[in-house]
């Protein structure tokens, strides 16, 4: 018999990680700081010029938000499984694929949230016009979580492994591709002045499918690493 | 079904049938690329357009059917180790992955060379080799994942999960990358268009993909069967068979 309900076990689970993760800051600032590192290689390497730099700017953005957030994955599982608490909540009463979603919800909170808001920070830095930025906003927001839900997977998967963090961004940036396809393209299309509703839907999709399917995943994921 | 799977899900059971098999599957191969090779190589009128050198089809697209199948080989087994507890379907699983690497490799490989005299580059970023590259990456991720894993059991049960995950993404990645490359320019060299296939050229490529499943299910036993001793090695049946082998 379980004292707490389903709900308040997710909800303690997400307060608990969010609460966990304001407290080392530090770490959390780490992958937007990559963030920024990335998108500033661009300009050096592209050089300053105004029009190069607009023409790219969706590109840049996405493929240092696509690192940025990969860098990222393998902050969800680790300090759990090191400390024993992943472990307690795969024996605990409650459904596992909920307090993954709890998980889940409180990695993409700390991380891909601030990530798609910092995102139209440094779009400014890369000229990128003011029409192109609510499609570039609304597609990090719809993209960002996908990647913390594919990345959970990939993450349980790699859980105390021995150099986890570089195989874990090998395992899960080729599922990201389809992600970032449609999203340059929706704000590549926004830039041309062309409807963006198409890969919309897509992305739409993509996160419908990811939401339902990767929390099972990863919580089979977690029971096989965990034994 | 499940009393076949009960009798070969055995991994002493499964050896006796791979080794008695091996030969069988081993001419059949040997047979079958003989013959496709003449028909593909000798008997198949040069292409009107393309001259001699369509002739690498006969390797190219057997390979990147393969790719997939074998794909497909790996994930299904992979179910059937996760859902049944089948040790024979983990091996099996884990002989597919480098195998179907190689097979997309060569796809790759072979299209490259073609592309060279025929479009003048030897990379194209068309929505086939972007998908094929990526399909790459996922047995690349998948053997990975199995080398960082030390316990076999977890191993094999983990890169179940991952090629599954990769089983739905595969026409995500496929239909996303078509869907880019289309945008970004139209066809300018299709490979089949208009003109099908004719006959003469058909046959050796049927052919050829017959040779090629028969080659993969050849060395797939020859794989299963070293996979299975490394498995067993503890156990008595195997020890009986090294002392024999010594004797």
């Amino acid at each position: 018999m379980s004292l707490v309900s389903n709900h308040q076990a997710f909800l303690a689970i997400l307060l608990r990680d969010l609460r966990l993760g304001l407290r080392h800051r530090g770490e959390l600032l780490n992958p937007l700081l990559f963030f920024l590192i990335v998108v500033t290689l661009f300009p050096l390497a592209l050089g300053p010029d105004k029009l190069t730099l607009q023409q790219h700017a969706p590109a840049v953005i996405w493929v240092a938000a696509v690192l940025a957030s990969s860098v990222s994955m393998d902050m969800m599982f680790r300090s759990d499984f090191e400390d024993g608490s992943l472990e307690q909540i795969l024996l605990s009463p409650h459904s596992v694929t909920m307090l993954i979603m709890a998980k889940i919800l409180a990695h993409w909170l700390l991380t891909g949230a601030p990530l798609t808001i910092f995102a139209l920070l440094l779009s400014i830095l890369l000229y990128l016009p003011v029409e192109a930025l609510l499609p570039l906003f609304m597609s990090l927001l719809i993209g960002t979580p996908i990647f913390s839900l594919v990345g959970s997977v990939g993450g349980a998967l790699t859980v105390g492994l021995r150099g986890g963090g570089m195989l874990l961004t090998l395992l899960i940036v080729p599922l990201y591709m389809p992600v970032l396809i449609f999203s340059v393209a929706a704000v590549n299309n926004a830039l041309h002045g062309m409807s963006v509703r198409g890969e919309f839907y897509f992305l739409g999709a993509l996160l419908v499918l990811a939401l339902t399917l990767a929390p099972f995943a990863t919580a089979a994921s977690l029971r096989i690493r965990m034994g | 079904m499940f009393d076949i799977l009960d009798k070969y899900g055995a991994p002493k059971n499964a050896y006796t049938l791979a080794c008695t098999l091996t030969p069988w599957f081993g001419w059949i191969t040997a047979a079958l690329f003989v013959a496709g090779l003449v028909g593909g190589l000798i008997l198949a009128p040069p292409d009107y357009e393309q001259g001699e050198s369509f002739r690498i089809i006969y390797v190219h697209v057997p390979s990147a059917w393969m790719s997939l199948f074998v794909y497909m080989v790996m994930a299904s087994a992979g179910a059937m180790g996760l859902v049944w507890k089948v040790k024979v379907a983990d091996a099996i699983a884990r002989s597919c992955a480098p195998m179907g690497a190689w097979f997309t490799f060569l796809a790759l490989a072979t299209g490259s060379l073609w592309g060279k005299p025929m479009w003048g580059t030897w990379w194209v970023w068309d929505a086939r080799l972007t998908s094929e590259l990526i399909l790459l990456f996922l047995y690349l991720g998948y053997m990975a994942l199995q080398s960082a894993i030390d316990d076999r059991r977890m191993a094999a049960r983990a890169g179940a999960v991952l090629a599954l995950v990769g089983v739905v993404n595969i026409p995500i990645i496929h239909y996303s990358v078509e869907w880019w490359s289309t945008l970004h320019q139209g066809p300018t060299v299709s490979k089949f268009d208009a003109p099908s296939i004719h006959i003469s050229m058909l046959i050796p490529l049927l052919i050829m993909t017959l040779a090629f499943m028969s080659y993969f299910a050849t060395i797939l036993m020859v794989r299963v069967r070293g996979e299975i001793l490394d498995q067993e090695r503890n156990t008595s049946w195997v020890r009986k068979l090294c002392e024999k082998s010594e004797a």
